[in-house]
């Protein structure tokens, strides 16, 4: 890693003007735990570093009842899931971050940087896609929103243009019946990256599903959403069956590729495997 | 505890605080990457990209002009350095002959790279940044060349050749390599007794085998490191992090071509090693960037480098075939191993053939050994290296043939284990050894006689062997007025040697442990020491101490022989440390307290300062025996270590918790190696996963508490009954839970690591 300037912006237009100012290396600092590595081991280049710590609303975390649940692009972790209205209302992100680098980087690391880092096995982006999580992204053109899982075009590739940054990630709020899960699978017990991962959101009213989505991680150029899988659940009462072929059909979605971390095979197995876990997991979180 | 003729020790088998601790946990002790020296440079090198490639030409010019760059190398500068070896030549190596060249080459690169991550170039410049920067300014044309990663593809007719020159000659073990051709079998031993064909004759069942094992990293905390000053006087001083300072030294001198007086080793600490850190890496090329550059020069490799191009442990292939009676006596065993050596000859095969059928008592054996060139980094040793791979084939067989005859898997080890005067696998008959008692004591243990219960709950069993190593060691003391003891060691500690050596000296002298001060000291300052590996420093240090102890002993007797004025023959020197001597005339008694006596050794001559060197081939071979408990989960291929139970003829346990330590951490490297850790290349060649993140080595919650159980059989060739207990904990682990998985999900593994990847691939 050669020296680099740093900024720090004083506000979301200030952040706009030092990205767009600095071009192609300038970078978004949240916590830092991907881009200074990847800087360090010189697999990115990096000229100008835009902190946006010390902006308020890239650090929220507000939850109300009724309008759901706001994450700054810069929140650390360790907020996220030790905040009461998060471990109550939304357990899935709890799954995701808690399992993200080990304690020293949670302090750090945010749910923002590692949906800016576009990483397919990136940890909370499954959690965040099923939770109904929305980007709020700023630009010189102005704010737009985008899914979650819309963000992300191929291995840390997404949809920001130049200028362009997260500010925060909204989750709408919980309603009842529902009921969320994440789930990876990883062959040691922590700090590991995931071989494939899955989540699952649920809503059952009368005992047969409404409403359900279902993400994976891992098993693909980018996190996928797997509309195929909820489609098995939707109009159906939750029996093994169901959950069988929404398992199936998380599995024929997976296109994953053979590396250092798993195989094909091995992927789309996983893929049926933690899309099953997750959605009985959500299912048992129904308050 | 199991001891069997241990006598009374008054510090030997008690647990004191370690001299080096607190500077350890307190960040005080100086470790290679706090030296700090005036006009530091520092250094980095430039790897290959390929696996296999000529450099048709290197340019180092533009990185030479960037600014803040003092010295730039390659194998050029090495060789010139002051080198004799020979130039390079394309001469053929006769039958089994090393090339000169291949130690510089292993350090940076002549014609050939011959493994991703093979250092090409190194740097030295103003600041680590600048260096790297200049790395990306030197132009190295490369012509690819096909390349080798597998073993067994490695032996194939046309497969890609190394090493032109080489060429061994053998005609044995199924392959036929004539002495005029190409070849990447370096090398080829066999151990030989009885008669085979009888032996297998005479078996009621045969079982025959085949296996391979990836390779395996040691995965130390510290990554290699060396700061160098070639000084105008000729004179090389050399920090480092070396488990061995002397052959660091030694190998450096021959590098570089240069007298041995010439270069002086100073040991910094060292952060884990287990054989990886024996071989010199950058050594040579921070003394040769100092040469040019007239400044220090500062080394150390970033993780990646580490997993590239330091020595992993050789990837595997063996074929084992066992014959037994129907009451489990085996009547003939005929083994083959190939190991990859990587890029130069020198794989572990030796130590593995001889290790593989150690436990057992077999009249008719053959046991071949290839020792094959593979582009992969060069291999280095690694905690009982080659051991783990034969054994866990062996073990392997000797579950399958105990399902078959429907044994207890320890039964059947016992009715064939080795005894005292037993012949091993060479020929030599076995001292007393402690085999038998391990096994006993595994039958009787609770773990093993506990029921196990659950859904795809497996139980397994494995011996181990590993011989452990003698080996010179040097060492001197010096006794103070106050009757401290200053003992300077040559022995780096990696595992708590300063403690287990200055017990075995406040032992031998009858004083306190507190009052003996070790220090690790540079190759100036004491003799000859050979590595801290093999499992030898406690048994040899040890020795030396001893040894040292009793030249003090004689040299106090003979100074209160002096004050009293009788000879010394009336003198004894008590278990106590006291200087006893018969009473006076008047009926006085006549004793010196060790202080005391100390106090007046300079009215009477002068302090004491003694030294010794001693070489004893005397080490006590070790055996251990694992239990496992573990459970499969059939959907993820996981496998969860439930219990863990060691035990182990340890000799005799100087300080226990650190010998409970040692077969803790074998364990758990053994448990990596069983389940997840292994190198992983991609069709060109490259190591991919050249990181802590994919080379997964347990964590701590990985593994439950592992239990250890020490078996004492003292080792008579050792005043303490010294056997070494480092390397043995690493042997079983591997078919103790290959055996164990297939006793939970009926499937037998013939791959280490069973990663829940192959264990998936097995079950769906």
């Amino acid at each position: 890693m050669q020296a680099v300037n740093y900024a720090r912006a004083t506000d979301v237009d200030d952040a706009i003007r030092l990205l767009s100012e600095g071009g192609e290396n300038a970078r978004v600092l949240a916590g830092g735990t991907d881009l200074i590595v990847q800087a360090r081991e010189r697999k990115r280049k990096v000229d100008l570093l835009v902190d946006v710590k010390h902006v308020e609303e890239f650090m929220v975390l507000e939850f109300d009842s009724s309008t759901g649940l706001k994450v700054g692009a810069a929140t650390p972790l360790y907020q996220v899931y030790g905040d009461n209205n998060v471990k109550i209302n939304y357990p899935a992100l709890v799954d995701a971050s808690t399992v993200i680098g080990g304690k020293a980087i949670q302090g750090r690391a945010s749910l923002g940087g590692n949906l800016g880092n576009s990483s397919p096995a990136g940890d909370s982006l499954a959690a965040m896609i099923v939770l109904g999580g929305v980007a709020t992204i700023a630009g010189p053109n102005g704010r737009r929103e985008v899914p979650v899982g819309e963000f992300c075009t191929g291995p840390g590739q997404n949809v920001l243009e130049s200028g362009e940054l997260i500010v925060y990630i909204s989750f709408p709020p919980v309603g009842d019946g529902e009921g969320a899960a994440w789930e990876r699978f990883i062959p040691r017990n922590e700090m590991d990256i995931a071989v494939a991962s899955a989540g699952a959101w649920v809503k059952i009213e009368d005992g047969s599903v409404t409403d359900a989505r279902i993400a994976l991680g891992a098993v693909a150029a980018t996190p996928l959403v797997a509309s195929d899988a909820a489609e098995a659940l939707i109009g159906r009462p939750l029996t093994d069956e169901t959950i069988s072929s929404a398992g199936d059909a998380a599995s024929a979605i997976a296109r994953p590729i053979t590396d250092m971390r798993g195989s094909i095979k091995q992927r789309k197995h996983l893929a049926k495997i933690l899309t099953e876990r997750t959605i009985r997991t959500a299912v048992e979180r129904i308050r | 505890m199991v001891a069997t003729g241990k006598p009374q020790y008054k510090i030997i088998g008690t647990r004191p605080r370690r001299p080096d601790g607190v500077d350890k946990v307190t960040g005080r002790a100086q470790y290679g990457a706090d030296i700090k020296l005036e006009g530091l440079l520092y250094g980095a090198v430039l790897r290959s990209p390929h696996a296999h490639a000529l450099i048709k030409s290197i340019d180092t010019s533009k990185a030479e002009a960037l600014d803040g760059v003092h010295a730039v190398i390659t194998n050029a500068d090495l060789v010139g350095s002051g080198q004799t070896v020979q130039p390079a030549t394309a001469e053929a190596l006769e039958p089994g002959k090393a090339s000169p060249r291949w130690a510089a080459e292993s350090i940076l690169a002549g014609p050939k790279v011959l493994y991703h991550g093979h250092a090409v170039a190194a740097v030295a410049a103003d600041d680590v940044h600048i260096a790297q920067d200049a790395l990306e300014l030197i132009d190295v044309e490369y012509e690819i060349l096909p390349h080798v990663v597998d073993v067994q593809d490695a032996m194939l007719d046309g497969a890609p050749i190394l090493h032109p020159q080489l060429r061994t000659g053998v005609r044995a073990a199924g392959v036929d390599t004539r002495s005029d051709i190409e070849t990447n079998l370096a090398s080829h031993m066999r151990l030989e007794s009885g008669d085979i064909e009888k032996g297998f004759a005479a078996a009621d069942l045969t079982i025959e085998r085949e296996f391979t094992s990836s390779q395996f990293h040691q995965g130390y905390i510290e990554p290699q490191n060396a700061t160098a000053f070639w000084s105008h006087d000729g004179r090389i001083n050399i920090w480092t992090s070396t488990q061995g300072s002397f052959m660091a030294r030694d190998a450096t001198a021959d590098v570089l071509g240069v007298p041995v007086a010439q270069v002086k080793v100073i040991p910094m600490e060292i952060g884990g090693g287990f054989g990886g850190k024996i071989p010199i890496y950058l050594e040579p090329m921070a003394a040769v960037l100092s040469k040019k550059s007239s400044r220090p020069v500062k080394m150390w490799m970033d993780r990646e480098a580490v997993f590239q191009a330091t020595g992993p442990t050789a990837s595997s292939y063996s074929k084992v075939k066992i014959g037994v009676t129907n009451d489990g006596t085996i009547t003939a065993a005929e083994c083959l191993f190939a190991m990859g050596a990587g890029g130069y000859p020198g794989s572990p095969v030796g130590a593995g053939v001889m290790c593989a059928l150690a436990p057992y008592k077999i009249d008719n054996q053959v046991i071949d050994g290839l020792d094959v060139v593979l582009n992969t980094p060069k291999t280095s040793a690694y905690r009982a290296p080659g051991a783990p791979a034969t054994e866990y084939a062996v073990e392997s067989v000797m579950d399958e043939i105990a399902e078959q005859l429907d044994m207890d898997p320890i039964d059947l080890r016992l009715v064939n284990v080795a005894e005292e005067g037993v012949k091993n696998s060479s020929g030599t008959p076995w001292p007393k050894i402690g085999a038998k008692d391990v096994l006993e004591a595994m039958k009787s243990h609770p773990h093993y006689l506990s029921e196990i219960q659950g859904e795809d709950v497996g139980r397994g069993i494995a011996i181990g062997f590993w011989f452990n190593g003698g080996m010179e060691s040097s060492s001197s003391a010096r006794v103070n007025k106050d009757g401290s003891i200053a003992l300077i060691l040559g022995s780096v500690d990696i595992g708590g040697s300063r403690a287990s050596i200055s017990m075995q000296l406040a032992e031998t002298l009858g004083v306190t442990y507190e009052q003996i001060a070790p220090q690790v000291t540079d190759t100036d300052s004491v003799g000859y020491t050979a590595v801290t590996g093999g499992s030898r420093t406690t048994f040899a240090g040890g020795w030396v101490v001893y040894e040292l102890g009793q030249m003090i002993k004689a040299e106090m007797i003979s100074r209160a022989s002096k004050i009293w004025d009788i000879s010394g023959d009336e003198i004894t020197y008590s278990d106590e440390g006291t200087v006893v001597g018969p009473d006076d005339a008047e009926g006085n008694k006549r004793a010196f307290s060790f202080n005391e006596l100390a106090s007046k050794l300079q009215a009477t001559g002068g302090l004491i300062a003694v030294s010794a060197s001693s070489s004893h081939t005397t080490q006590g071979a070790a055996y251990g025996g694992h239990i496992v408990d573990l459970k499969v989960d059939r959907d993820t291929g996981k496998t969860e270590i439930l219990r863990y139970t060691a035990i182990q003829d340890v000799g005799t346990a100087i300080h226990p918790d650190y010998v409970e330590g040692q077969i803790q951490g074998g364990i758990a490297q053994g448990v990596g190696m069983a389940l997840n850790e292994e190198y992983y290349y991609d069709s060109d060649g490259h190591l991919m996963n050249g990181s802590f993140l994919d080379y997964r080595v347990p964590v701590a919650n990985d593994l439950p508490m592992l239990d250890v159980e020490m078996v004492e059989v003292p080792n008579p060739g050792h005043p303490f009954g010294v056997r070494g207990v480092g390397e043995v904990p690493i042997v079983p682990p591997q078919p103790t839970i290959r055996n164990a998985i297939y006793d939970a999900i009926g499937v037998r593994f013939y791959h280490t690591p069973m990663s829940p990847r192959r264990v998936l691939d097995e079950l769906l």
